[in-house]
């Protein structure tokens, strides 16, 4: 675990390592206290979920397998975060151009109570089209959670909820194997080196 | 006529430079206040502003009222090992000769409740009230919900 981690600060260099360490996320069930070894996520071959398209297909992890992928957790009544990563994955991909046409970008809800394909294709008609919109079961949201060592929990409010989440964009290369994170606080400037690194 | 004028602008102009609303009052200068425009009225929207406080003494915001949300509240994105959450900002600090910005990932309005959807191009009112200053009423701009920031003719940035 710990020359795999070393593997990857290393291609990362000191900028996105630090990146890298502020952005990774956390299982649900693991302590969020104290932990020596963050987890990185499975290469996406090692994960199991069904999920549901904004466009009513089903996808699986295998599916994106071949392509670059980028994966962000977020919910379509989050005002702040989200609104704000989908602005900055549809720049990026406006910035890579035609390029980013081989690249799996997909949304996945942490909110399916309310996300329904439907709604995240309404959603998600405001950013760039090539981003997917991913729902379905919660059992299905939290094993796709799992393989990304993604946290995320319901906060109720007085109005309802909202949710706490895992905020990094998630970049995986062509063969499924993890690259790196794009973290919601760093310098927006490092995320298209990072995204091209793994489109290589 | 105002919406096709407003329309032809928008398709003109990808991120359109707005005349932006600034106001005075005191030590303080509210400007660039924008919102992003929402599907329908039932998801929260969001409040940004730059406040700058330019005496010698500390402020602070302690709340905002608008009449397009029945629950207007103030918080804080903040980010802990990865996992951002929305905490209640009971109030944002203005220490004197600084600027402090509500924007998007840090220090923002929360408006729940809202009593029609927001649309791009709209504008509504809201009212912060300071600690030491009192209260003071700018125009919101809509923007779209892509927007990452208002541009203002005036501002330089």
């Amino acid at each position: 675990m710990r020359s795999r981690r070393s593997v990857i600060l290393g291609l990362g260099g000191a900028a996105g390592a630090l990146a890298f360490t502020l952005g990774l996320g956390w299982w649900r069930t693991s302590s969020r206290q104290t932990q020596d070894v963050v987890p990185l996520p499975l290469p996406l071959s090692e994960m199991s979920f069904t999920l549901t398209t904004h466009r009513g297909e089903n996808l699986s992890p295998a599916d994106w397998i071949g392509k670059p992928t980028m994966v962000f957790f977020g919910f379509t009544w989050c005002p702040d975060v989200c609104p704000t990563t989908l602005s900055d994955i549809s720049n990026w991909l406006e910035a890579l151009g035609t390029e980013a046409d081989r690249l799996n970008v997909a949304l996945i809800t942490v909110d399916p109570e309310r996300d329904s394909p439907e709604i995240l294709a309404e959603y998600l008609s405001y950013f760039d089209p090539r981003i997917l919109g991913l729902t379905g079961p919660l059992s299905e949201i939290e094993r796709a959670a799992a393989g990304f060592r993604v946290w995320f929990e319901k906060q109720p409010r007085d109005d309802g909820y909202t949710m706490n989440h895992t905020a990094g964009v998630f970049l995986f290369r062509a063969d499924g194997s993890f690259a790196n994170i794009i973290d919601f606080h760093e310098d927006r400037s490092f995320a298209l080196p990072k995204i091209r690194r793994a489109m290589r | 006529m105002k919406h096709i004028l407003l329309t032809a602008f928008t398709l003109l102009a990808a991120t359109p430079a707005l005349a932006c609303n600034s106001v005075s009052f005191g030590d303080l200068t509210v400007e660039h206040a924008w919102s992003r425009a929402t599907i329908g009225a039932s998801r929260p929207a969001v409040f940004y502003v730059e406040i700058s406080n330019t005496g010698d003494t500390d402020d602070a915001l302690i709340g905002i009222a608008t009449p397009a949300a029945e629950s207007p509240i103030l918080h804080e994105t903040v980010v802990t090992d990865g996992v951002a959450s929305m905490p209640h900002a009971m109030s944002i600090p203005l220490p004197a000769g600084q600027a402090v910005q509500l924007a998007p990932g840090g220090y923002h309005g929360m408006l729940t409740g809202l009593t029609a959807a927001l649309n791009e191009g709209d504008s509504f009112p809201v009212t912060l009230t300071f600690q030491n200053a009192g209260a003071v009423t700018i125009t919101v701009d809509v923007l779209s919900m892509r927007a990452a920031g208002l541009e203002c003719d005036h501002a330089a940035q």
